[in-house]
């Protein structure tokens, strides 16, 4: 399945399709993350909320540096 | 029209009423490093009225690849680097009212830093700080512009403006480990495009335009970018910016404590209650750049520029090998973020 994650285009592995899914295969499920996907945020308790082919889909992590 | 400002007041949306008004702000920038120097060079040419800068660190090599007001002189001169910061700031624009503080920024501090500004620039290396600034910028009601970066990645967010949620809305618990220049590494040009989203906001801010104000994310290698709209996660309930905000980050138990221990050559630190310990992930991450790693399921050990470090499960950290707190505290953001 093909997305657009952060404005680039992303072929998803097969087994990815919810969200909670492809924080883990991006590693950041461990991460404060803030999630939309299609211009709608995804809270954390809907980390299953699915993705589809075309969603687009924004992901922010906080960092620590400076 | 060749005076010093004039290119920036021939800026339309600037002109030279916005100009007088950028010249009557008093802006603080909470830490000197690669965020720090960028914005406070920016801001100084630009002609602030006034600049307060507050770090508590002093230079060293591997500063000078991307912290721009800084020379090998400073670094062998051993200066902290607010000192050299406003030696190189006064060189630019002598113009500018510039105080340096040299110190650590806590619960104890805070609202003295924050009050009288017109508003707060985010340069600091460590969540925990910038949790501590979003307090006292929403109590005191100051603009605090975040910035952060780490790799080839940074984001902005501008906290405090009309209804949009604070750093504490956003981020409901303290997460057990962020990335840092000091694990990940960092490339300088990341700094520039972070340093200039919030300084861009800055100018906005002052002359009274509309500042941007989504959560921007930016990675210059993979060339991903990301604006989010945040304003649904503004929590009603929030603890440091609702009405009944008790801002938790400014009191000293929610703050990082530190004690030396008596007849040793060792600063414990004790994480807040609420940051949760994640040893695997720590070890993970201090890996490239620590020798003699230990992780079990008690304790992650290590050397690291000379300090033997020990973080237990329940939040504590001794480091050995100085008994100076403020170092102690520098080393835990390296490593923890
Ligand atoms: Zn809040």
């Amino acid at each position: 399945m093909s997305i657009t994650l952060n404005g680039k285009a992303y072929k998803l592995p097969e087994d990815v399709s919810t969200v909670q899914q492809l924080l883990e295969h991006l590693e950041l499920s461990k991460r404060i993350v803030i999630v939309e996907v299609n211009k709608e945020i995804v809270q954390k308790d809907q980390y299953d909320h699915p993705i589809r082919e075309r969603d687009q889909v924004e992901m922010i992590h906080f960092v620590g540096g400076g | 029209m060749n005076s010093r400002y004039s290119r920036q007041e021939l800026f339309k949306l600037i002109g030279e009423k916005g100009q007088k008004k950028i010249c009557q702000a008093h802006v603080l920038i909470i830490g000197a490093g690669a965020l720090g120097s960028a914005s406070a060079e920016m801001l100084v040419r630009a002609g602030v009225g006034k600049l307060t800068i507050v770090d508590r660190d002093i230079l060293d090599w591997s500063n000078l690849q991307r912290q721009q007001l800084y020379t090998e002189k400073d670094v062998i001169d051993q200066l902290p680097k607010a000192v050299a910061a406003k030696k190189r700031l006064y060189e630019i624009n002598s113009t500018v009212d510039i105080e340096t503080i040299v110190a650590d920024v806590t619960a104890e501090n805070a609202e003295e830093l924050v009050s009288g500004k017109t508003l707060i620039v985010d340069a600091t290396d460590n969540i925990e700080t910038r949790l501590l600034m979003n307090d006292a910028s929403r109590k005191l009601g100051i603009p605090f512009f975040m910035g952060a970066v780490v790799a080839s990645y940074g984001l902005t967010y501008p906290i405090g403006l009309g209804e949009l949620p604070c750093l504490h809305c956003l981020l409901d618990t303290l997460p057990p480990q962020t990335l840092t220049c000091d694990t990940a590494g960092v490339i300088s040009p990341i700094i520039q495009v972070v340093a200039a989203h919030q300084v861009a906001n800055v100018f906005k801010y002052l002359v009274g335009e509309e500042v941007d104000s989504k959560l921007k994310s930016f990675d210059l290698w993979t060339g991903e970018q990301a604006a989010i709209d945040v304003t649904p996660l503004r929590r009603s309930d929030c603890p440091s910016c609702s009405k009944d905000a008790s801002y938790p980050f400014l009191s000293k138990e929610s703050q990082t404590r530190t004690a030396v221990l008596c007849g040793r050559d060792t600063v414990q630190l004790t994480l807040p209650p609420d940051r949760e310990v994640e040893l695997r992930q720590f070890a993970e991450a201090i890996h490239p750049i620590v020798t003699g790693l230990i992780c079990n399921m008690h304790l992650v050990a290590c050397n690291f520029n000379g300090h033997r470090i020990v973080l237990f499960r329940d939040g504590r950290m001794l480091i050995h090998g100085t008994k100076d707190v403020v170092k102690a505290k520098m080393i835990a953001s390296k490593l923890m973020g």
